[in-house]
């Protein structure tokens, strides 16, 4: 039979619209490939050779699936082992065909496959009608969110051309699509070995009057990512450029300016996109939008890792422990509840446990049944706990960030999207939300349990609340066990003996301890004398415990000594007082030291919270790419002093006073000199305005200078 | 976006996940049209720094224009550059036919490097239009112990949720240019002017379309004097862009045999 050929036409540019061709093994998607590719002229002479010279070694006629088919075993067995690509094009576009394996274990090729597809070829045997993989195939389409179907009723030149053949069949697909919600685009009557209807209509069946494969396929368009939904960008890194960070990332729905707010979960932060960064762009970039690969910078500094999702302030997705997943199960092995597997969501992994097998869901009868196992290529709805909050959106609402797979330790064992997102009251609070998210770095099995030691007066509780603040800041949660607090309630029936030091020591690590499993970060300032007593809490603490001996040497211990321990213990007043009645036993090997001797608070603090970071990830530093600028550091610098301490009005009053009077200085001398009232009165008003904006920066910069004044943060000792 | 907006994103996005997630990643440099667009690519992504080192696999058999192509965007582009000779021909296996043993060199130079540098991830430009069993490649490929390419078993790889992490002694291929074809390299070239070994245009009538070292790559009759031309011959060619690398043709499973072994 003679068959019209496209003209070679290679205008069309544009993205190529990924396609992908499903199917029952044998019913022939290989050769529909081969026929599309070479109907539409996208295939070289040299290629068509080969294609003739492999099938003529195998005594075959031209055998089109050869094409796809390139590895030796495939060709051998005529089977498709693994999806591929190749490329055609029509007047109206370019389009890239992920053939997929329809053979039955190749299930997992074929969903790698069809994933990112925009519109799928449903193959269909005329002769057998829909089969067991027709169906799973249909039903895995629609499980990842492919609703752009053609329904190709394929060798329909081994039942004549039958009309009536091609309606059953037709209607049968219909019927099993329809009861999953997907209308195809088109249902049409193919000879790929032919190439009926394939690229043009085909004069051996004048009854059909309907679109050929490739004009169904002109007929629709590619999908762009969602510009217009709410946004997400999933974090996959944080880059250093000199000192700044730079957030870097893919949005996945929406779109993002300089200047807006942004709203970073699981911690919620907030801060605005101060510039969008990129290397070889002719103008500045001023805002992205979905599909887009962004490094963005923030006017503030926020804690921010891969995993978190940056959104706008509403519209956010929901933070759960637990989830109702749509699962295709890929693995051999059967899966159960209790199992415990990874769940990837964006750039996200998190630990989870399969609470339940909810559903079973038969891809055949589309009926769904109680089940405690699903085997390879089931689809199943389970019900999956986090130990931490995942940030989830559903399927339905946002496509790209409901979904995501499991994994068990290297492989990717399923594929799943988000049916529901269940709000956990126990597992969702504030607290536990923003720490343990520390936790999950620090290995997760504990978080940071930062145990402060040392002397009365040495500045313990001063830098644990510092801390906190820093934390708070920063977005994250932590909590203060004080051994003054802690012995007003929890221990206030022991006394200093030693035994009851021990005793307390105990109590606080047991606490602290619960805390920690509860995911909270916890800073502990405490004296606790006894190394023997610290090495216990360690143990009842595990992984996450850092000790940290806070040093002061006894004379500034003593100077600081606000309660009037040091003043009491001295006149004996106060008895087993550490460090002068009592022995402190000074930590052997501590986690870190710090000296506040001669340091500032925020000195110590500021390296007390580079300890935390370095030790759990909780300020991951950020990778560097480029070596820091010093103009920059500088500038920043000048910039942070211009922000902070006195209040603005009075740097404005007092400079105005203080202009005022000057400036009228200059109108008495300029009026003596010049003998004109307005001349002067213009110098001295110029003068005025230059003068008042100066002095006032000058103001903002002193008023900012350590130097000459005294000091006024006090550290409290205990 | 357009079609290679698109596929920038998509790259950055790859190469981006490859350095966050592998410990120890280095990047293929065959100083070929494909690979000097990912290293414009690792730029993009890295802000114009390559955090990681870029390999050149050097057999000694480059063309002069080649080199000094090498030479000058390595320190023009400030790239941390490894090349170290690849093993002699001797080493390789006997029984691959002559340009497929010239080949075999690079794996067992990649090999040897891996070994030598302690690389956990090699980043490749391939793209699965060149041949057909790139085709079937995954955009993060494990390779076995020895190498071994095990195209039976790949992991399911959707969603862009590529598998990073393998036992020990697995190493794995990232693959940034999967999605491209060759004219949207020669497009995206145009548009981002990046500099290419002159050796792609025509002189004389002919032109290298595919380049590779000297004995084994040969050159197609061409018109194509820049890029503009180069786009429109590839518009209207009925030659795949393999047809000048002799180890593709000496056999029918030749150049499958080769990437099983662990080749690019």
């Amino acid at each position: 039979m003679a068959h019209d050929v496209i003209p070679l036409v290679r205008a069309p540019h544009g993205r190529a619209m990924p396609i992908v061709i499903v199917g029952h093994v044998d019913h022939g998607k290989s050769t529909l490939v081969g026929r599309l590719l070479h109907d539409t002229n996208s295939l070289s002479d040299a290629k068509v050779a080969q294609l003739r010279a492999m099938s003529a070694k195998r005594g075959l006629d031209v055998e089109w699936s050869f094409l796809l088919d390139a590895l030796q075993v495939e060709r051998d067995q005529g089977i498709t082992v693994d999806a591929t690509q190749v490329w055609f094009q029509t007047l109206r576009r370019r389009y890239v065909i992920i053939d997929a394996p329809g053979h039955r274990e190749f299930l997992r090729n074929t969903l790698t496959g069809a994933a990112s597809a925009d519109a799928a070829i449903l193959v269909v045997d005329a002769k057998i009608g829909v089969s067991e993989q027709t169906r799973r195939h249909a039903y895995l389409l629609n499980l990842i969110g492919l609703k752009q179907v053609i329904v190709a009723i394929n060798k329909m030149d081994l039942v004549g051309g039958d009309r009536d053949r091609f309606d059953d069949v037709a209607s049968e697909v219909g019927e099993y699509l329809a009861g999953i919600g997907v209308r195809p685009l088109a249902s049409i009557p193919v000879s790929a070995k032919h190439g009926d209807n394939i690229a043009t209509a085909s004069a051996s069946m004048p009854w059909y009057r309907g679109p050929s494969l490739v004009e169904a396929l002109d007929a629709h368009e590619p999908l762009p990512p969602p510009a217009q939904g709410p946004l997400r960008l999933p974090v996959q890194d944080v880059y250093r450029l000199g000192d700044r960070r730079a957030i870097v990332g893919r949005i996945e729905s929406g779109r993002l300016s300089v200047g807006d707010e942004l709203r970073f979960a699981p911690h919620g932060a907030t801060a605005r996109v101060a510039s969008i960064e990129a290397w070889g762009r002719a103008e500045r970039q001023v805002s992205a939008e979905a599909g887009e690969s962004v490094a963005i910078t923030l006017d503030e500094e926020l804690f921010v890792e891969r995993g978190h999702v940056a959104s706008n302030l509403d519209g956010r997705p929901l933070e759960t422990s637990v989830v109702i997943a749509k699962v295709i199960w890929l693995d051999r092995q059967p899966l159960v509840a209790g199992r415990r597997l990874s769940l990837r969501l964006n750039t996200a992994r998190h630990d989870v446990t399969v609470d339940a097998i909810e559903r079973v869901i038969d891809v055949d009868t589309l009926t769904d049944a109680a089940a405690d196992r699903v085997d390879q290529n089931g689809v199943a709805l389970l019900r999956l706990r986090s130990k931490r909050p995942m940030l989830v959106d559903s399927f339905a609402s946002s496509p790209r960030t409901g979904r995501g797979a499991l994994v068990d330790g290297y492989r990717v064992v399923g594929g799943c999207i988000v049916e529901q997102t269940l709000v956990d009251s126990v597992d969702n609070t504030a607290e536990r939300r923003l720490t343990s998210d520390v936790r999950g770095a620090n290995g997760g099995d504990s978080s940071p349990v930062i145990w402060l030691t040392g002397l009365s007066g040495a500045g313990k509780s001063t830098l644990a609340t510092a801390l906190q603040r820093r934390f708070t800041a920063r977005g994250l949660r932590s909590h203060v066990l004080d051994g003054d607090e802690l012995r007003r309630g929890l221990s206030s029936d022991l006394d200093f003996s030693t035994q009851a030091r021990s005793e307390n020591v105990r109590r606080v690590a047991e606490v602290s301890h619960l805390f920690a499993e509860a995911g909270m970060t916890v800073i502990v300032a405490l004296i606790s004398p006894s190394a023997a007593d610290r090495a216990h809490a360690r143990k009842i603490v595990g992984g996450g415990f850092r000790e940290v001996y806070v040093r002061a040497d006894l004379e500034t211990c003593r100077s600081r000594d606000p309660k009037g321990l040091y003043a009491r213990a001295k006149a004996g007043e106060v008895r087993q007082f550490t460090g002068i009645s009592a022995p402190y036993e000074i930590p052997t090997a501590p986690d870190l030291v710090l000296d506040t001797t001669g340091a500032s608070v925020e000195r110590s603090v500021g390296a007390l919270e580079q300890f935390v970071d370095t030790n759990f990830g909780t300020g991951r530093a950020a990778k560097a790419l480029n070596p820091e600028p010093e103009a920059g550091r500088l500038a920043k610098r000048a910039a942070a002093m211009l922000r902070s301490s006195e209040s603005h009005a009075r740097s404005i009053a007092k400079a105005v006073s203080w202009r005022a009077t000057g400036s009228l200085d200059t109108f008495v001398v300029a009026l003596l000199i010049t003998g004109n009232t307005r001349l002067a009165g213009g110098v001295a008003a110029t003068e005025l305005l230059t003068k008042i904006g100066l002095y006032y920066l000058h103001e903002r910069v002193w008023a900012l200078l350590p130097w000459g004044r005294r000091r006024t943060v006090e550290l409290q000792g205990r | 976006m357009d079609e290679l907006d698109w596929l920038e994103a998509q790259s950055i996005y790859i190469l981006r996940e490859a350095y966050s997630r592998i410990g120890e990643p280095v990047l293929l440099w065959s100083l070929g049209k494909d690979s000097n667009v990912m290293i414009w690519l690792a730029k993009k992504a890295f802000l114009g720094n390559i955090p990681f080192p870029v390999m050149h696999l050097d057999t000694g058999l480059e063309f002069p224009e080649v080199y000094a192509f090498r030479d000058r965007y390595a320190t023009d582009w400030n790239l941390n550059l490894i090349s170290d000779p690849c093993p002699p021909i001797e080493e390789t296996d006997p029984t691959l036919p002559p340009a497929s043993r010239l080949s075999a060199r690079k794996t067992l130079g990649l090999k040897q490097a891996l070994a030598r540098y302690g690389f956990s991830g090699v980043i490749a430009g391939i793209r699965r239009d060149e041949q057909a069993t790139r085709g079937k490649e995954r955009v993060f490929s494990p390779r076995a112990e020895d190498g071994q390419w095990d195209f039976r078993d790949q992991p399911a790889e959707f969603w862009d949720q590529f598998t990073a992490e393998y036992p020990a002694g697995v190493h794995v291929r990232i693959h940034p240019l999967l999605h491209w074809t060759e004219i949207d390299i020669w497009r995206y070239i145009a548009r981002e002017r990046i500099p290419v070994v002159p050796l792609y245009f025509a002189r004389d009538g002919m032109r290298y379309r595919s380049l590779g070292e000297i004995g084994i790559t040969f050159p197609i009759e061409s018109q194509a004097k820049d890029i503009p031309a180069i786009i429109r011959e590839l518009e209207s060619t009925r030659e795949p862009e393999r047809a000048g690398r002799a180890m593709d043709h000496e056999s029918e499973d030749a150049f499958e045999r080769l990437r099983v072994a662990g080749y690019m």
